[in-house]
């Protein structure tokens, strides 16, 4: 190396010189690749949503979407309508699954009635589907889910993801056999009131046949997710239940 | 050759077989052992970190002469970490479901021991034309492996290739299934991906002594 490059103006320099460069290009990348990034995203909760109402490409135990190019045009078939709930309000908005569960969840930490609520209403086969989003914190990072469920509160269907669980382990809850326990499962208790479903190590019902105990069975090696997932449902389910119990009477 | 000289020819070649970054240099394991479930991929990692490995080690060759040296491992963990983060939008954009997939590995090409490697080793000792043959090569040899053990892994493990039920129909119980056959679920966790490049080694020693280390 020359005496001019080990200077340190030189260096300094040097640094600042890349860090435009470099900026200038990154910027320019996902400046241009924005919008089509934020499509897959719109289309994936598209595929989320339906595939908690299941209407999906399963097949006997892996966990398929239905295609993307498909996607919207069954997402306009089966969605019959979307709903915002605020303050006890509901409102039809069609672009209710656009909403960020994040920000509403941040929104609501001042003031609880500023949270909107989304719930899309699904038709298949006759039968009606309540979806609802909600996200919350498992061990790493972020969870999030759709919950599709019936007029009373039993889960018809449900799609769990996460932002940086451990592979393998809380991972998992993105798996059919952890997915599937959901089906069936009430968030009632018997007497109507809201129980949530809890993620359980203890509840001596692996084969989880007994649905109406408000528990599932737990992923082992993965209790802070399972918590995480637990509390989600609790917490943002239960501000669904003045809709439902509305929706009865 | 017509197109490369001898020499030239070698930088491609040596990482093939007789110096592969991974059997040979054990360098780059991580990523061969989490994300070979698939057969795709790993082709799609291989092509990200041929990308990266090839303009990444023609951009440090091109500056060589002008990277301060007190700063030559930031620059290049500039470089790397900027070229990684462009394979990621790109990913992001036209094959989403893959980049969820692969998700962390991606940002992790960054910590790819095989690319910092080869950028202190060789471009910034070498021309461009040069460097770029080396990245090449390197990230070939990186790719052979990688495709060798996703295939053995996904055959077994799941009984398809790139999605295609190869083996039969393992709920129908056509093809292989037929006679008795089961998916080794084994296959698909991190531990058989070592196994398999385990395999890989000892094979290619037992057929090349010279590379028997006493």
């Amino acid at each position: 190396m020359s005496n001019k490059t080990d200077s340190n103006v030189y260096t300094v320099l040097f640094a600042i010189g890349m860090v435009i460069v470099v900026g200038a290009l990154l910027a320019f990348t996902a400046a241009s690749l924005k919008p089509t990034i934020t499509k897959n995203v719109e289309l994936e909760k598209q595929q989320n949503i339906l595939y908690a109402m299941g209407v999906n490409e399963n097949d006997e135990s892996s966990a398929n979407f239905v295609s993307t190019d498909v996607a919207p045009e069954l997402f306009n078939k089966y969605i019959t309508k979307q709903i915002v709930i605020q303050d006890g309000k509901v409102t039809e908005n069609d672009e209710a699954y656009l909403i960020d569960i994040k920000k509403e969840k941040a929104k609501a930490k001042g003031d609880a009635s500023k949270r909107r609520l989304p719930l899309f209403i699904g038709e298949k086969d006759g039968q009606t589907f309540y979806i609802a989003p909600i996200r919350g914190k498992g061990l790493w990072d972020a969870v999030w889910a759709y919950i599709a469920m019936d007029e009373n509160m039993v889960i018809q269907g449900a799609y769990f993801d996460h932002k940086g669980e451990t592979p393998g382990l809380g991972a998992n809850i993105k798996e059919r056999y952890f997915m599937d326990d959901f089906i069936g499962e009430h968030l009632l208790d018997s007497e109507g009131n809201f129980k949530g479903v809890d993620i359980s190590k203890s509840n001596a019902d692996p084969l989880n046949k007994d649905k109406t105990d408000n528990e599932v069975d737990a992923i082992a090696g993965a209790t802070i997710t399972g918590d995480g997932v637990s509390a989600m449902i609790k917490s943002d389910l239960s501000l669904y239940v003045p809709y439902f119990k509305n929706l009865n009477n | 050759m017509g197109l490369l000289s001898k020499k030239d020819a070698k930088l491609i070649t040596d990482p093939l077989a007789d110096n592969n970054p991974i059997t040979i240099q054990v360098l780059g394991i991580c990523s061969a052992l989490a994300i070979t479930a698939q057969l795709k991929a790993s082709i799609v990692m291989s092509l990200s970190v041929l990308f990266v490995m090839g303009v990444g080690n023609v951009v440090i060759s091109l500056i060589r002469n002008i990277i301060p040296s007190k700063i030559r491992i930031i620059v290049q963990l500039t470089v790397v970490a900027a070229l990684v983060i462009i394979v990621d939008q790109v990913l992001k954009a036209y094959a989403y479901s893959l980049s969820k997939e692969l998700s962390v590995f991606i940002g992790l090409i960054i910590t790819n021991c095989i690319i910092m490697g080869r950028f202190e080793a060789f471009a910034l000792g070498n021309g461009p034309w040069k460097s770029f043959l080396d990245g090449i090569g390197n990230a070939l040899g990186y790719a052979v492996i990688l495709v060798i053990v996703g295939f053995f892994r996904e055959l077994l493990g799941s009984g398809t290739l790139l999605g295609f039920k190869v083996l039969g129909d393992p709920i129908e119980k056509t093809g292989v299934y037929a006679i008795g056959y089961e998916n080794n679920g084994f296959m698909l966790l991190s531990p058989m991906a070592l196994i398999v490049v385990g395999i890989i080694i000892w094979v290619q020693r037992s057929r090349n002594k010279d590379l028997i280390e006493d």
